[in-house]
């Protein structure tokens, strides 16, 4: 009995290998597009909103200031311009980024069968900040 | 000559390289980080376009070799080595910065997961704490002048320095009792030392300290786009009594949910450049891959050294960079 109770402990537990399989086909698919989209702003596949050959002229400068002066997008607004080769790049950088919101909310339809109510609250909670995090409320500088 | 000494001397003439590279790179991009943003529009770097980002890749598939066999995670050494030797204004560096620490931690985190090394019920309670911090840190560090950046960051880097060089790391804690906190939360597991061929079973005290801990963690990481492994893994392990295995696993999984929250700011605030984002990621990821196979055959203690000698270089850049004594 001690030894059965070991062994399943020793495994990782049903939301940690489900987390983990989320987390390796998302990063998958979101490198992929990464380098993907990369390629075709390079190559000049799209247009850009910024060429390539021109990027040197403003990498220098703080954020704000290449926003303000390319009048670029900021928050969600990238997504009107995912025509655009650079701004391509930013449907895998957010996949990256929105992964593990996809890994939390998955998880807690299991903490809630387990009724492990301190990480269900915990898990929500996360979902939230991230949430807040990448919703473009909270952010620095723009228009 | 063994095969880990050649290997260990590749690494530092790889190493000196990467300082060449940075520096020629430094002189030869003739527009300044700290001009104006018209006096930026009209210069011209004499360097083609495409050739910083081969260089960048270049830089960062060496830093990724480094990372590995230094232990520590590639968004440490990168914000302050290419922050300081490349023409990138700090606020890209440090957005493409967190994408790096996220992208290898997001390599890395399944298997972790999946073999029981990294904890999920001790990473998400940190987790949370250290990832709405990082969200004010990312606000706090993008509203901040460069300059004042430079100085915190280096500072910090050269502090990174300090913990790395003295720091000492412990297998196995002791830990006597769990504390309530820990016991409520149910943090505690079981993992295979596969080294020893025994099943350790382990729990966490002071959990509180420990997160609270985490609030300044978080803050850091989103101020300067670090990955806080080098943070993480001595609170989890030295403080909170986490096994060192379940410590540095459990740390590299948590970048991948800190650096999301903060990643998401510097994204939201037009501070993530792909030309700069996309051969870091790569070259850092190709570099860890190679990494680890040279990591078998190589003496980690001396390239360990050599990534201190190489964080503290950047870090005096950083410093007097941004104290306007070395621009």
């Amino acid at each position: 009995m001690a030894k059965e109770k070991t062994e399943k402990t020793i495994q990782a537990s049903e939301e940690q290998k489900l987390y983990a399989k989320i987390l390796n086909i998302g990063m998958i698919i979101g490198l992929v597009m990464v380098i993907m989209s990369f390629i075709v702003y390079m190559l000049g596949i799209l247009p850009s909103f910024v060429p390539p050959q021109d990027i040197p002229k403003y990498w220098s400068m703080a954020s704000k200031d290449f926003i303000h002066m390319l009048d670029a997008p900021t928050g969600w607004a990238w997504l009107s311009f995912v025509n655009k080769g650079d701004y391509l790049n930013f449907v895998g950088i957010a996949l990256l980024a929105g992964l593990t919101i996809l890994c939390y909310a998955a998880i807690v339809p299991i903490l809630m069968r387990k009724k492990d109510t301190p990480y269900i609250i915990i898990a929500i909670m996360e979902v939230a900040v991230l949430v807040l995090a990448a919703s473009g409320i909270l952010k620095s500088g723009g228009h | 000559m063994t095969m880990g000494k050649q290997l260990t001397k590749f690494l530092l003439v790889a190493a000196v390289f990467l300082i060449l590279f940075a520096v020629v790179g430094d002189v030869l991009a003739s527009a300044e980080p700290s001009a104006a943003p018209q006096e930026v529009f009209e210069k011209e770097s004499s360097i083609p376009w495409w050739a910083w980002s081969l260089i960048l890749l270049a830089s960062t598939f060496i830093l990724g070799i480094l990372a590995v066999l230094g232990g520590v995670g590639g968004g440490v050494l990168f914000v302050p080595l290419i922050g300081g030797f490349f023409p990138f204004h700090i606020d890209f560096v440090r957005g493409a910065g967190l994408i790096v620490a996220l992208a290898g931690a997001l390599a890395a985190g399944p298997g972790l997961l999946k073999r029981n090394l990294a904890s999920l019920r001790l990473a998400l309670p940190v987790a949370l704490i250290a990832s709405a911090a990082a969200i004010g840190g990312a606000m706090i560090g993008l509203a901040l002048p460069a300059y004042l950046v430079n100085i915190l960051l280096g500072s910090t880097i050269l502090g990174i320095v300090v913990i790395m060089a003295t720091a000492k790391k412990s297998d196995f804690p002791v830990v006597p009792k769990a504390d309530n906190l820990s016991q409520a939360l149910g943090i505690m597991g079981i993992y295979t030392e596969q080294s020893m061929g025994k099943d350790i079973d382990w729990k966490i005290h002071r959990t509180l300290p420990g997160l609270i801990l985490f609030i300044v963690i978080g803050v850091m990481a989103g101020m300067f786009g670090l990955g806080a492994g080098w943070a993480n893994v001595p609170v989890l392990n030295l403080l909170m009594g986490a096994p060192l295995k379940i410590s540095v696993a459990t740390s590299k999984f948590l970048l991948s949910i800190t650096d999301t929250s903060a990643a998401w700011i510097y994204l939201n605030s037009g501070a993530v450049l792909p030309m700069i984002v996309v051969p870091s990621v790569v070259g850092i990821m190709l570099g860890s891959i190679v990494g680890v196979k040279i990591l078998a055959r190589t003496k980690p203690k001396a390239i360990k050294w050599l990534v201190i000698g190489l964080l503290a270089f950047a870090g005096l850049r950083a410093l007097l960079k941004g104290l306007g004594i070395w621009t």
